[in-house]
């Protein structure tokens, strides 16, 4: 019978440190994937003695199909400035007003009168970036700085390429590269978005995340995705490039927001002027590679982010960047549906 | 050994068919286990053997979390399946047919039926509404889930003892005026205790397993090891998870082994 | 007399009665949490889309299901057949048909081969089989990945030899899905075979050879028949799960090559069309019974068709 005291108190043991795991505060964040700096969480927890859970996302409508779900658990949320305005008018973000928070002064003015969240009532920046194309220089010598990479690509990179599976950034690459503007209702150039994209998938390898494993591996040749993680992989493979396309390249901005329905509600609070701080959002950058929103952090960022070719654009190219912002409404539905088209 | 001139058994090529097999089934595990004790920082070099992987993973504390997480959920649905699926059991065999019998054999099976993807989808679509409803969004939607569907399987092994069982030995006790409660406890559940433990140890390993139903019905800050570890093979994959598959896997040989002798262990 | 048969029938009426509480527990547990949502899925396939998730609740229509099947274009509004819905139907039936079809390649002779052991090695042979199928699915997956991805050990083990001078592109692709399958299912194949191989009576063959067939015709006119529930059973066993494979595809095709479970995903996450996912998941079972129907009907008759 001793046995069965000895698995009973195991049992038991188990229960109790299962629940002891969750005893003090917690908070619960839904951010995308490879994009949160384990050391500044982990002086969020010490210093709070909170305890922070991280979920993965990959797109912003998964994320708001999730949360729009209910039941998520989720205490923040970090969308992108497009869809910031999607998120408020669905009611599912509360009005946190960082901007009354301590260390908001520290947030770049260029920052703060944002038009998806003017006065910042809502939301803090968290990264900001562009969307580029990066490619293995071994495999492919020619012209980078173009979309054609992936949406007419040179036959070396056929059947290597992994393409960013977020909507805005491949529609406004794919608008810019056919010669239209940002947020745009002509439909017969749409059409024509959509045919060309339609036609370049089948060239492409993958639609997916692990870029900063996958491209300096050799997995992907070439890949239109995020800065940061094509710096992260130049940094393991110096034989990757960045390249900005001539014909249009969307800035982005992902900003930390609380969920009304939050559980947690003091203690994300606490997170989003945590991250307000310059040394903890370089942090940030220092694992991202991405740019922050805030005052004096790059004082506190490693010596190679300073100068990396996949941060500072080249002046000529300077024009061709643009940011994402909002369409209309209708407009953004039509952006869907060629998207679900483009997906299937 | 003497060659037989003829071995009616022999088909040429099946031999040489069944050891490819077996190389394929077990080469890229070894692989997998092979690469844990890889001391790069990459997936695609060999650096030497080092156990850092495994103690980073041990460090890791979404991991700590995530594995005591899929423990105190496989327990809880393992004890909770074997239970309801002991009764159901009980339920079910040693009878003549009756009205509503065949239907318990195929509702307790229709977990077995259903792509594990379109019960996750269901789930979603009515436990979301329920935490809304409720406002509680803890672990005790995925033990239900865990528990209904680990139920056929913890049945299995029950409702075949009973049915291979004597039922002599209950009629003695009943003869001996013994309650039925009684005549249970002191005749029938010892002799069901094997196939008991088997089923408990079958649910367990089936709720450790699971990753698509957990997936879609967990809430934030839920992960099990197995979404845990999906969520990190869509990125950046460090060699971190190697060891913790290794772990897993270390595990899960244990578990069948010992299942494995618990049920070949004939009364 | 009649009192007597009363007595009984009140006995037998309380033994139902009772019988019916010890699985009630069992029963309410799976109606909540595996059956009963099925039914609200049913509905949910009945109801028009929210903008951004869920469904409008209370509305009637049946966009979800013309959606399966067609598409209203979005440009000059005419309505076509859902070609990239089509194409994923076909991956998903083709891909688990080849998967059966190998499998079956690859099962059989190794079934044949552990029924062949001596009494004493064969438990190991089988037990070698139990193995990889009681290991995580997730984990097979992902160690599938790291044999045949570009820097995986296929391609470094080709290349050192000198075969290619390139690695061989399998990951994100269908093949990549095929093979994951395989592996995967393989135990599924196996032991089903075995199971009936193990009861075959060897002397029936002896009396084969002994009215001069070959071996051959051996395996095809006397091994093959006797062990076709076995066939049938694992083939069934391979088939419906490949039908409704998610990680696989997930983690070996890259997210561009998705079966039928990656497009429910899809519609219920990034796709935000929940009517349509539940439909598409309905078409799903409908499918998986089809094919147990099939295995129903080919199975009656013959010994050992449940297990």
């Amino acid at each position: 019978m001793k046995w069965k005291t000895t698995a009973a108190t195991a049992a038991f043991a188990l229960f109790a440190f299962a629940g002891s795991a969750y005893a003090d505060g917690e908070l619960n964040i839904f951010n995308w994937g490879d994009y949160t700096s384990p050391e500044m969480i982990k002086k969020f927890e010490d210093t709070y003695k909170v305890k922070v859970t991280i979920t993965d996302y990959d797109s912003n409508d998964t994320a708001l199909s999730k949360v729009r779900a209910g039941g998520h658990g989720f205490d923040i949320v970090v969308p992108s400035a497009n869809y910031v305005q999607i998120w408020v008018k669905e009611g599912l973000l509360l009005e946190a007003r960082p901007d009354q928070m301590e260390n908001f002064k520290n947030v770049d003015e260029r920052w703060v009168n944002v038009p998806w969240d003017p006065g910042r009532h809502y939301t803090v920046p968290w990264q900001w970036g562009v969307t580029g194309i990066g490619v293995n220089t071994k495999v492919y010598g020619g012209d980078i700085n173009t979309s054609a990479i992936f949406l007419d690509p040179p036959k070396e990179l056929v059947g290597k390429i992994n393409v960013a599976p977020e909507m805005n950034d491949v529609l406004f690459a794919t608008i810019k590269y056919l010669g239209g503007d940002w947020c745009t209702d002509d439909k017969e150039l749409l059409k024509k978005v959509r045919d060309k994209l339609v036609e370049a998938k089948p060239k492409w390898l993958a639609m997916d995340y692990s870029v900063t494993e996958k491209l300096p591996a050799g997995d992907y040749s070439a890949v239109y995705y995020w800065n940061g993680a094509i710096m992260r992989s130049r940094i393991k493979n110096p034989d990757i490039k960045f390249g900005y396309p001539k014909e249009g390249f969307p800035f982005f901005m992902d900003s930390v927001a609380i969920l009304k329905d939050a559980k947690n509600v003091d203690n994300a609070k606490l997170f989003m002027n945590f991250i307000m701080d310059p040394e903890n959002a370089a942090m940030i950058s220092a694992f991202a590679k991405y740019a922050n929103g805030i005052k004096g952090s790059k004082a506190f960022m490693p010596a190679d982010m300073k100068d990396a070719p996949e941060l500072v654009v080249p002046p000529e190219l300077e024009k061709a960047g643009q940011f994402l912002t909002p369409c209309s409404p209708e407009v953004q539905q039509l952006y869907t549906r060629i998207w679900t088209d483009v997906q299937k | 050994m003497a060659k037989r001139p003829f071995d009616i058994q022999a088909q040429p090529g099946f031999g040489f068919m069944a050891l490819l097999t077996f190389f394929a089934l077990y080469l890229p595990i070894a692989a997998l286990v092979a690469y844990s004790f890889n001391a790069a920082d990459s997936l695609s070099r060999w650096d030497g053997v080092s156990l850092r992987w495994f103690i980073s993973a041990w460090h890791n504390s979404a991991v700590q979390d995530a594995s005591i997480r899929s423990l105190v959920l496989a327990v809880s649905a393992a004890a909770l399946s074997t239970i309801a699926a002991t009764m159901a059991a009980l339920a079910t065999t040693r009878t003549r047919p009756y009205p509503g019998l065949t239907f318990k054999y195929a509702f307790i099976n229709q977990p077995l039926m259903v792509p594990e993807i379109v019960t996750g989808v269901a789930l979603l679509i009515v436990f979301s509404r329920i935490k809304v409803w409720t406002g509680y969004s803890g672990l005790g939607y995925l033990i239900a889930a865990h528990t209904a569907f680990c139920i056929p399987f913890a049945y299995l092994p029950i409702r075949a003892r009973l049915e291979s069982m004597d039922l002599t030995l209950e009629r003695a006790a009943a003869d001996l005026y013994a309650t039925p409660w009684k005549a249970f406890r002191f005749v029938t559940l010892p002799l069901l205790r094997p196939a008991i433990i088997a089923g408990f140890m079958l649910a367990f390993v089936i709720s450790l397993d699971d990753v698509v139903i957990t997936e879609f019905v967990k809430s934030g800050g839920q992960d099990t090891l197995p979404t845990y570890m999906l969520g990190q093979l869509r990125r950046e994959t460090s060699p971190e998870i190697n060891a913790i598959a290794t772990v897993f896997l270390a595990l899960s040989v244990v578990l069948v082994t010992t299942f494995y002798f618990v049920n070949r262990r004939k009364p | 007399m009649a009192n007597a048969e009363e007595i009984a029938r009140a006995a037998d009426a309380r033994d139902i009665r009772d019988r019916w509480l010890l699985s009630a527990p069992a029963l309410v547990i799976i109606l909540l949490a595996a059956t009963g949502p099925l039914f609200v899925m049913l509905a949910y396939s009945f109801m028009l889309k929210g903008d951004y998730g869920d469904v409008q609740f209370g509305t009637f229509s049946l966009d979800g299901w013309t959606s399966v099947l067609f598409q209203r274009d979005i440009f000059d509004d005419t309505l076509g057949l859902a070609d990239a819905h089509l194409s994923i139907f076909w991956r998903s039936i083709s891909l688990s048909f080849y998967t059966t079809v190998l499998t079956l390649l690859f099962g059989f002779p190794t079934a044949y081969f552990i029924a062949t052991r001596p009494p004493k090695t064969r438990e190991v042979w089988v037990f070698l089989v139990t193995i990889p199928f009681w290991t995580n699915l997730l984990i097979r997956t992902f160690a599938m990945q790291q044999v045949i991805r570009n820097e995986g050990l296929v391609n470094t083990a080709l290349m050192a030899l000198g075969i290619i001078k390139q690695p061989l592109q399998i990951m994100n692709t269908d093949a990549a899905i095929l093979l994951g399958m395989i592996y995967i299912y393989l135990p599924l194949m196996v032991l089903p075979i075995y199971a009936s191989m193990e009861k075959l009576d060897f002397r029936l063959v002896e009396a084969g050879y002994d009215l001069y067939a070959g071996r051959w015709q051996v395996l095809r006119r006397i091994i093959f028949p006797l062990i076709k529930p076995g066939v049938i059973a694992g083939s069934i066993l391979v088939f419906i799960p490949s039908l409704g494979a998610y990680v696989i595809p997930r983690v070996l095709g890259g997210g561009k090559n998705m079966m039928l479970g990656n497009l429910i995903e899809l519609q219920f996450g990034a796709g935000r069309n929940w009517p349509l996912g539940a439909a598409i998941s309905i078409t799903l079972m409908v499918l998986v019974m089809i094919a147990l129907l099939f295995y129903v009907r080919n199975a009656s008759g013959s010994e050992g068709a449940h297990g």
